[in-house]
């Protein structure tokens, strides 16, 4: 347990564990009385029409495009972060340049409308 | 190390003596020692939650003028207690045809994301549940799997409404966490580590708030827009589109969720004390005594609580493509041009007094602000020309259609 990830891993399991307590408690306590009324699909008191997974906008799968780029970014940015420190200048100015392409990224993303919710 | 100074330590110490005298084995008893530490974490951080119901019920009640809560117990005290009772009481209605699986582990995992946060806050020197040296990137990471959650919850639902609110939703906060994720470099910038113990002890002279007050404010904006809460709830907007992606969750499983989102939004506050308010250190009194630094720390915790619960109970919900576009066209690029200017300004600054870096740094963060308000303000112009050249002055008593026939 040097570096504390198995208190990580035993963090998950005992986290996952703990929540389901109440519901199974839960599931001890309350009635069960499933009728096909109560369990039909909520729409405001309409009955449902059609497939429930519908597909879904175009503009999701943009955003989400987007945020991967910028994720990916940020990520590669956090070893330069850590290291700025005891580096020189010099160093600082190259993460600035790899963050200006990206802008550069964004900028293009903007122009062309990836941004808008449409 | 003594029992005052290192509770921690010096019970783990005693215990695995202990343990390793019955005969077991030096890595059992340390897993054994880390069962009963996760235990008590966990069950400190459920109870905080139960805490935090009546502190919101309260405080939303003075927000609305009205007192709240005052019947169960002094001042409504055990109310979050009858609201456990109900919410376990009630039926658990599952909708006909919903995936099973995964419509069960949604809110059970809508927890647990926020449970392991819990497990690199520190509270006070010596307490705290791991020192992970990658404790930043680890926030991030488990901040993720909470919109997860959300996605299986709206899948599995069965239900086109939760699935639409799900994606718009989740749509959200992935967006928002792009200026949280730059934002959360500075504190990694200034300490040169990525610990959050490290980054509480480098915050010596100065608060990393007064070194980067934009950071902060753009880590606080993005983190309530992360945890879904007003102004950015629209897809889970409680009086409007009924409940978004938990429509179809009765009973513990909504109550999982709610105490989830409640308890995210109180570790939120804990992380911005701990990354850009010093954590549990104030002037040297953290030196007293583990209690004192951990009442410290949720002092502040609170306090980033109520600021989150003041701009929910305040201003009115944002549409989601105002929110879409205030995240990509201001937030963005503003945490950008603040991590730029602090990088530079930093290694400008490197070798020169405490008061000349901490003044160097603010005043480069206010000529940030002061340039931002002026670009919006002369855009807001440009696009006020443009508007009035391109559409003709109403005559009185006239619409818009009139004009063209």
């Amino acid at each position: 347990m040097q570096n504390g990830w198995l208190y990580i891993g035993l963090f998950l399991i005992v986290g996952i564990i703990v929540p389901i307590l109440p519901l199974l408690f839960s599931r001890l306590v309350a009635p069960r009385k499933p009728n096909s009324i109560k369990q039909s699909t909520y729409e405001c008191g309409i009955k449902t029409v059609g497939d429930s997974w519908v597909q879904f906008k175009a503009p999701y799968y943009v955003f989400a495009l987007v945020f991967l780029v910028f994720d990916v970014e940020a990520v590669l940015l956090f070893p330069w972060a850590l290291m700025l420190k005891r580096l020189p200048l010099f160093v600082a100015l190259e993460g600035i340049l790899f963050i200006l392409i990206l802008v550069a990224g964004l900028v293009y993303a903007w122009r062309k409308g990836m941004l808008e919710w449409l | 190390m003594n029992l005052l100074n290192d509770p921690i330590h010096f019970i783990a110490q005693w215990l695995q003596g202990l343990l390793t005298g019955w005969g077991l084995s030096l890595v059992l008893a340390k897993v054994i020692l880390a069962l009963i530490s996760i235990t008590v974490t966990i069950l400190f951080a459920m109870a905080l939650a139960i805490f935090l119901v009546w502190v919101e019920r309260k405080v939303v009640a003075r927000f609305q003028d009205r007192i709240g809560p005052n019947r169960i117990g002094p001042y409504g005290l055990f109310q979050p207690l009858a609201d456990i009772i109900k919410l376990i009481g009630k039926e658990d209605i599952t909708p006909a045809l919903a995936d099973k699986f995964v419509y069960n582990l949604a809110p059970v995992l809508a927890l647990a994301s926020v449970i392991l946060l819990w497990a690199i806050l520190p509270l006070a020197p010596n307490i705290y549940g791991v020192d992970l040296n990658v404790a930043v990137l680890y926030l991030v990471a488990a901040g993720a799997l909470g919109t997860l959650s959300i996605i299986m919850a709206g899948w599995a639902s069965n239900n086109k409404y939760a699935l639409l609110g799900a994606f718009r939703t989740v749509a959200n906060m992935i967006s928002y966490e792009i200026p949280m994720v730059l934002v959360l470099l500075i504190p990694t910038l200034l300490a040169g580590t990525m610990s959050v113990k490290g980054i509480t002890e480098a915050q010596s002279p100065t608060w990393f708030f007064f070194l980067s007050p934009l950071g902060a404010l753009i880590f606080l904006i993005s983190a309530v827009a992360e945890l879904g809460r007003s102004p950015f709830d629209l897809s889970e907007a409680e009086s409007e589109i009924v409940a978004g992606f938990h429509i179809e969750y009765t009973g513990m499983k909504f109550g999982l969720f709610y105490a989830g989102e409640l308890l995210h939004a109180f570790t939120f506050g804990g992380f911005t004390a701990v990354l850009f308010f010093g954590g549990y250190r104030f002037f040297g009194l953290e030196n007293l005594g583990p209690l004192v630094a951990a009442a410290i720390f949720l002092v502040k915790a609170m306090f980033g609580y109520w600021i989150i619960m003041w701009i929910k109970y305040t201003m009115p919900r944002i549409r989601i493509d105002h929110m879409l576009a205030f995240n990509w066209k201001f937030l963005t690029p503003l945490a950008l041009t603040v991590l730029m200017v602090t990088a530079v300004m930093e290694k400008l600054l490197a070798g020169t007094s405490p008061w000349i870096y901490s003044l160097g740094l603010f005043l480069a963060n206010l000529a940030i602000a002061l340039a931002t308000i002026e670009i919006l303000h002369a855009f807001g112009k440009w696009q006020r020309k443009t508007e009035a050249s391109t559409k003709p002055a109403l005559q009185a008593g006239q619409y818009y259609e009139e004009q063209n026939p």
